[in-house]
């Protein structure tokens, strides 16, 4: 385990996500509340990133921001070379729908449609005819581990199992990162091990660059590089390397 | 799409009994809506059943008053004039004042001549015509009082005075579902005959003459050349079309029928707003399922066509409930309500009326959440309780 500075973060060709001199702030009760501020770093192709800190930090600003689904006040966040900052929101919408995969700590399904409809659904939004669709969110539901689950609804499946239905949702039109927000927060200890051995895998095997919000030490240990958020601003990395 | 109506479609059904108590008061409020038109319509059959071509005369200072009988052949020799009957509202009761149903004495051979749309067989028309004291009736004014040939009723008179009895010659129907069949018709000549003895100032009097005209064309010279013919006597006349008659008889309701009018849009109104805050509570619910579905790609015009399609889906299906029982519960209103309603039909403008009002109603109640829904950050949104 090596601790780095932070300007030490890795820049050059393998940089997909690279912030450049971002802030953000909120107005609360008529007050502004800086979260971000001037924060500058890359994060790499294939990395596995765990952003740590404590509650208010701006960790999940931070990663709303480079999801897609909140913008800066300040500063611009390139994705593949592309500025989202700039894009309108339609196009942002299409953008996350190519490019963002989402798991979130209370997985978010739609609890009308069954898992394979759940994991079906942003295929949607694609031009793929509808038995592709079927065969796709199979696929994914078989790399999560719930081939046997497809016609399940959420409420008849566990934390564990929704949750992996969620990453199964999140891979399915195999975008160029995965974020998730506090993925293990609502799971017991044995389910959250699988769920962050399925994203460990999905990093390793399939490459998927992964950027993960986490108040759990265990579920950062499974992160190629940790970084550390105090009140807006990259305290420090860690850089680590696994077996 | 397959997806969106598939959502759609399991949401409707997500809180059955949620969606169940405002099925029930859309059905409740759009049937009310559809019987109270039906109501409305109900009271102006008698404008749409009119006959261009059928004039009516009456005594020029109110219907109320009579007319010599003796106008008869005076009115049938105006040119233009193809035939004349006349008749008096009678106005008497059966065993109890509330047994209220509609009597006339007609000119019985000229009368069923003249209204095509009263059909009696040959059989009953010649016995109505050979029995001075007959009386036929109408099919649902037979069926309310199990009246059948044979019969002999009394009536007790209101304007004429002393009980009148009177022989059941036959059942007549309508020609067509807006024609009153709680009617009883009985001879003129009888009651003329018997006012002679009884009442002799009321005797050779009618209250209304019907005219039958040439060509629709003439009306309006045909009634003013009646007028004439009794301008400066002592019961002037007032000869117009049986439809300008009806719409001035309906007229004096007017306010009752306003009123009905207005009771049945709010109660459409009032159930607008049920279900305008069912959908907004519904909405709120799943903010979080909305920004969920923006995060992964979804516009926000998907998220407001979701709500409006579960909203519009409900108040259809409530609607065709409704207009699905509007029929049965309208003909069975028009039995309970004995002879008031001679017969309460559904008509196609109310059916659209009532559909309209469904859609109307879907649409608006998803106005508000649909904007709240695609308006909404996403990140506000995931942070939205489930």
């Amino acid at each position: 385990m090596t601790v780095l500075r932070v300007s030490d973060a890795p820049t050059g060709e393998d940089v997909l996500i690279a912030l450049s001199d971002v802030s953000k702030s909120y107005r609360r009760g008529g007050q502004i509340v800086p979260v971000l501020s001037k924060l500058t770093f890359d994060i790499r192709r294939k990395e596995f990133l765990a952003l740590m800190g404590p509650s208010g930090s701006g960790k999940s600003t931070l990663l709303n921001l480079i999801a897609g689904i909140d913008s800066p006040d300040h500063g611009s966040i390139e994705v593949g070379g592309e500025d989202i900052t700039l894009l309108p929101e339609a196009d942002l919408a299409d953008w996350r729908a190519a490019n963002v995969g989402f798991i979130f700590q209370f997985y978010n399904l739609m609890p009308v449609l069954t898992a394979l409809e759940n994991v079906e659904l942003p295929l949607t939004l694609t031009s793929l005819g509808r038995r592709d669709r079927r065969d796709r969110a199979q696929l994914a539901l078989s790399l999560v581990g719930l081939s046997d689950r497809v016609k399940h609804l959420p409420s008849e499946l566990s934390g564990g199992q929704q949750q992996r239905v969620a990453i199964a949702r999140a891979i399915v039109t195999d975008p160029t990162m995965l974020v998730a927000d506090e993925p293990t927060g609502d799971l017991d200890r044995q389910s959250a091990e699988e769920v962050l051995e399925i994203m460990q895998r999905l990093n390793r095997d399939l490459g998927k660059t992964i950027v993960m919000v986490t108040h759990d030490r265990r579920a950062a240990a499974r992160a190629r590089r940790i970084m550390h958020l105090e009140k807006g601003d990259l305290s420090y990395l860690v850089e680590q390397r696994l077996e | 799409m397959s997806q969106w109506l598939t959502l759609v479609a399991r949401n409707v059904l997500r809180h059955r009994l949620r969606t169940s108590l405002t099925l029930v008061g859309l059905v409740v409020a759009i049937l009310a809506f559809g019987l109270l038109q039906t109501v409305v319509k109900t009271w102006y059959a008698g404008v749409d059943g009119a006959v261009p071509s059928r004039l009516l005369t009456r005594n020029a200072i109110s219907f109320t008053l009579p007319l010599p009988q003796a106008y008869h052949k005076r009115i049938g020799a105006v040119e233009g004039v193809r035939r004349v009957t006349y008749m008096n509202w009678f106005g008497g009761v059966y065993k109890d004042p509330k047994n209220f149903f509609p009597q006339f004495a007609i000119d019985a051979a000229s009368y069923l001549d003249m209204y095509p749309e009263i059909l009696v067989s040959d059989e009953v028309r010649r016995a109505f015509l050979r029995d001075r004291r007959g009386a036929i009736v109408g099919r649902k004014l037979a069926k309310r009082y199990g009246f059948k040939p044979g019969d002999v009723i009394q009536l007790r008179g209101t304007i004429f005075p002393g009980n009148w009895e009177f022989v059941i010659c036959g059942v007549f129907d309508g020609r067509d579902p807006k024609t009153d069949t709680s009617q009883l018709f009985f001879r003129w000549d009888y009651l003329n005959e018997t006012l002679r003895v009884r009442s002799k100032a009321q005797a050779d009097q009618v209250g209304f003459f019907a005219v039958d005209v040439v060509s629709i064309n003439l009306v309006a010279e045909v009634s003013q050349a009646i007028d004439d013919v009794f301008r400066n006597s002592l019961a002037e006349t007032l000869t117009e079309t049986e439809r300008a008659f009806q719409i001035g008889f309906v007229k004096q309701t007017e306010a009752i029928l306003i009123s009905i009018r207005i009771v049945s849009f709010v109660v459409i109104f009032i159930i607008l707003a049920v279900m305008a805050n069912t959908m907004a509570m519904t909405a709120r619910e799943r903010l979080r399922e909305y920004a969920t579905l923006k995060a992964i790609g979804f516009s926000p015009g998907y998220v407001a066509r979701l709500i409006l399609g579960e909203s519009v889906a409900i108040a259809l299906i409530g609607g065709t409930i409704a207009i699905g029982l509007t029929p049965p519960v309208a003909a069975r209103l028009a039995e309970l309500s004995a002879t008031l309603f001679p017969s309460l039909i559904v008509s196609v403008n109310t059916v659209i009326l009532q559909a309209l009002s469904a859609l109307v109603v879907g649409v608006l109640a998803a106005v508000w959440p649909m904007r709240r829904a695609a308006r909404v950050s996403i990140v506000d949104g995931l942070r939205a309780l489930g």
